[in-house]
């Protein structure tokens, strides 16, 4: 007599603490702290505060130590964890020219004001594995020079101030809000922005790569990159005056694209943005590229159907807690539909059977 | 400023109310009871269940008529914080039926989304279970109920998809007439 | 934090989805799109379903969650005690006994009736978007109801394979409007949805989308008059267990030797009908 399975509340509590067990690993190996996950693994810190939408450095360290290192999981326990999080409002947009600058470097300058700063990069380091390193070595610290706080002026804005650069325009009065208004296209470049910012950086890297092969082409340069710390500030109508209430780590990118000029236009350049929590600029170039591959409609460039100019196609995909689950889903019990596939498939043979008997 | 209390237990009321709404909409010309909820006069408290439940400040209310008074206007301030607006703006209203006016000052949704329309809170007249027929989804066979002007709501069906969904209130009771409803004779 | 909100979300994000439900009841079939939040599990596990469940829920209720017709499948526990600890409501397997169902791929066998409330869990709800991949495109059809589209998919099916191959999530139409998927449901199950006293709400997270049929709502099995929809299942079996003719089987492999078996896919439903059937044996 066959009895149905059962025991799935049980199978479930034994695997939730199989993967506790999986998760601390061999006992007599120390216990991962939070602050060396947030200070020897900071980029991928960095990473999930940027797709989980949510500066906070504990958290994402907690996250990623909750995740085994998974960085997509970790991403997902933040955005479940924001998404019960209050909203009080809408901080006053950063200036970037403000950024306490860590990095910034521009490619069609040899020098601007500010000067082109390196910064912590793995750029000029050959990728070779530095055994060393296996052997925890004390680190002396970087040398250091006194610097003067000062506004480091964007690049790009000395081809505006010529009119080479297309202006941007004022923003709309109302920020709009992907996470509390369903995507509806065609989408506004605030928007599309926002999505970008929050998407997965491999998917963005992937398209930013296709532009650059020629499906969208439409040849960037880094303008400038920078990344370094800026402070966040909110207006309280309750107190009448601004607060200042948070510093974070930015990484801004502002490609530099042609743009041919069109009837009522000049030929003038045209700017791809990229914005990101933390200190990462793979995703913030990425961003970049597809943001002004995105921006070909408005523009009137030639829409050869290049999945980076896709509008529907890049926001509808470009969310890794959106793709990951229902990718992942397909794991889940499919008998009932699966069963009906079965005995649709076994009609369509035996109809098919009947026929050719019949001939 | 006086001001009267809201939800005593605001998640848990508000489920309630929820519930007993989403009974009324699923069951045109379906009488149902809210929960008493005190609100300035000429506010009734199923009325006032329905706005505390459903509308806050991402819904722009419209106040018409007696209902536009002064003591209104604070409780939707203290206890919805929703933006008052002109029927034209509004993704609800509230008033007696007169008052509100012509159904075709509201947003009645576009074909591509029709569910961008107001919903229309009938506050005052009582609600009986007599006068024109209902039938349509919700409705296993048929439902009467007492309509105000029956010939500008078979208007307002007519649109469908598109149009107007409308919760008659009165006292503490509650009928709803969604767009789908298809209306006939008293 | 230590404690959530009663059924988790939010009172600002139950009040948006409330607004959702009621225009999508008001609108059978249309679906109304809505701004969804990220739930403690993943997209595509039925947050859609869980975030219409959290609106809807009072504690009164008593709370069925089924996966595949069975209360016994990981995702519905895991679904259940969700609600159990979030919105303290009671639970039940037996369909006659909830207030509120939320399903994954079933309807279940025992008729629904009036007050009862079932929530499908949605994976894509746009029927036409194996059509039409965009959604500007399918969203113009639905308003200008230019469904041709999907009736020359229909016709292609009769004409290659003799019927619409079509065996699940089968397209229906509301009240002659709106064409719907009813989420991926044997096309067994398609019937029951024609004039339910119950009413049905359809809820998909990831793509942001509510939809409803209010009770008795007319739903119409797409078909042609030359090519009639049938609600097939496994032909000529009965349950292994109950002996049920009539309810949806799943087959199951008992062997290496291509023995198989079929059984209930509605665990409720069969063992209602064993504990009746050892009843009357005694």
């Amino acid at each position: 007599m066959y009895v149905a399975v059962k025991g799935g509340e049980r199978a479930i509590e034994n695997a939730h603490a199989w993967l506790d067990d999986a998760r601390r690993g061999d006992r007599d190996v120390p216990d991962l702290g939070l602050a060396q996950i947030r200070e020897q693994l900071a980029l991928a810190v960095d990473r999930v505060m940027a797709e989980g939408s949510l500066h906070d450095p504990d958290l994402a360290a907690l996250a990623l130590k909750q995740a085994r290192g998974d960085v997509i999981e970790a991403v997902f326990l933040i955005r479940a964890f924001r998404t019960t999080l209050p909203r009080f409002g809408a901080s006053l947009p950063v200036d970037t020219s403000q950024m306490q600058i860590l990095r910034r470097i521009s490619a069609t300058y040899k020098d601007a004001p500010g000067g082109q700063v390196l910064g912590p990069t793995f750029d000029y380091t050959h990728r070779l594995l530095d055994f060393d390193l296996a052997q925890a070595p004390d680190v002396p610290p970087a040398p250091e020079i006194k610097a003067e706080p000062a506004d480091t002026p964007h690049i790009l804005s000395h081809l505006g101030a010529e009119g080479l650069m297309q202006g941007e325009g004022p923003g709309g009065p109302e920020v709009p809000d992907l996470t509390r208004t369903p995507l509806e296209f065609p989408a506004e470049r605030a928007l599309r922005l926002q999505a970008l910012a929050r998407g997965d950086e491999g998917f963005l890297l992937s398209l930013a790569y296709s532009t650059q092969r020629g499906y969208g082409r439409n040849h960037a340069f880094v303008g400038e990159l920078r990344i370094g710390h800026l402070r966040v500030s909110a207006h309280l109508p309750e107190l009448g005056f601004e607060i200042e209430f948070a510093e974070i780590l930015l990484t801004e990118c502002e490609s530099v694209n042609q743009f041919q000029g069109s009837k009522t236009e000049p030929a003038q350049f045209t700017r791809g943005y990229g914005l990101v929590f933390g200190q990462s600029e793979r995703k913030a170039i990425s961003m970049a590229l597809v943001d002004r591959a995105l921006r070909a409609r408005e523009l009137g460039e030639d829409m050869d159907g290049a999945p980076a100019q896709d509008e529907e196609f890049v926001l509808s995909h470009c969310d890794n807690i959106q793709s990951s689950g229902f990718l992942e889903h397909i794991k889940l019990p499919h008998y009932v539909d699966f069963q009906a596939e079965l005995e649709l498939i076994r009609k369509l043979r035996r109809d098919a059977a009947a026929r050719q008997a019949a001939e | 400023m006086q001001l009267t209390q809201g939800f005593a237990d605001p998640a848990i009321d508000a489920a309630r109310v929820f519930r007993i709404v989403l009974d009324a909409m699923s069951h045109p010309g379906r009488i149902v009871a809210l929960p008493g909820i005190d609100a300035p006069a000429p506010c009734s408290p199923a009325a006032a269940s329905v706005l505390l439940t459903l509308v806050d400040g991402t819904t722009p209310l419209h106040l018409a008529g007696a209902h536009d008074c002064d003591a209104m206007r604070d409780w939707v301030r203290f206890h919805l914080g929703a933006p008052l607006v002109g029927p034209q703006g509004a993704a609800f209203a509230l008033g007696t039926w007169p008052a509100l006016g012509p159904l075709s000052a509201y947003p009645q949704g576009s074909a591509e989304y029709p569910d961008r329309s107001a919903t229309l809170i009938v506050d005052g007249a009582e609600l009986r279970r007599e006068g024109a027929r209902l039938t349509g989804p919700g409705i296993a066979h048929e439902a009467f109920l007492t309509l105000p002007d029956v010939a500008a709501l078979q208007a307002n069906a007519a649109q469908f998809p598109r149009g107007l969904d409308i919760l008659f209130t009165s006292g503490t009771q509650l009928a709803a007439l969604p767009r789908s409803t298809r209306i006939g004779g008293a | 934090m230590t404690d959530y909100n009663f059924a988790y979300l939010d009172e600002a994000t139950k009040r948006m989805l409330r607004r959702a439900i009621l225009k999508a009841v008001a609108i059978p079939g249309y679906q109304v799109p809505f701004s969804s939040r990220e739930m403690p599990m993943p997209y595509g596990w039925g947050t859609g379903g869980v975030q219409v469940t959290a609106a809807c829920l009072v504690p009164e209720d008593t709370l069925k969650v089924i996966d595949q017709g069975a209360d016994d499948t990981t995702n519905a526990v895991s679904i259940r005690n969700f609600f159990a600890r979030v919105a303290r409501v009671t639970t039940t397997e037996a369909t006659a006994e909830a207030s509120v169902i939320q399903t994954r791929h079933r309807i279940p066998e025992r008729p629904l009736t009036d007050g009862q409330i079932l929530v499908f869990q949605v994976p894509i709800p746009e029927p036409l978007r194996f059509l039409e991949p965009r959604e500007t495109e399918t969203r113009t059809m639905h308003a200008l109801e230019d469904y041709g589209l999907m009736q020359v998919r229909l016709y292609e099916d009769i004409a290659r394979h003799g019927e619409i191959a079509r065996a699940y999530a089968y397209p229906v139409r509301v009240e002659g409007r709106y064409i719907m998927d009813p989420s991926p449901i044997p096309k067994f199950d398609n019937p029951k949805l024609d004039r339910s006293p119950a009413l049905h709400l359809f809820g998909a997270g990831r793509e942001g989308r509510i939809y409803a049929l209010p009770p008795h709502t007319r739903v119409e099995s797409l078909d042609f008059e030359d090519y009639p929809f049938t609600a097939s299942k496994a032909a000529g079996q009965r349950c292994a267990i109950c002996g049920a003719e009539d309810s949806y089987l799943d087959e199951v492999i008992t062997d290496d030797a291509g023995g198989r078996m079929f059984v209930c896919s509605d665990t409720d439903y069969c063992a209602t009908r064993v504990a009746a059937q050892a009843e009357d044996a005694a």
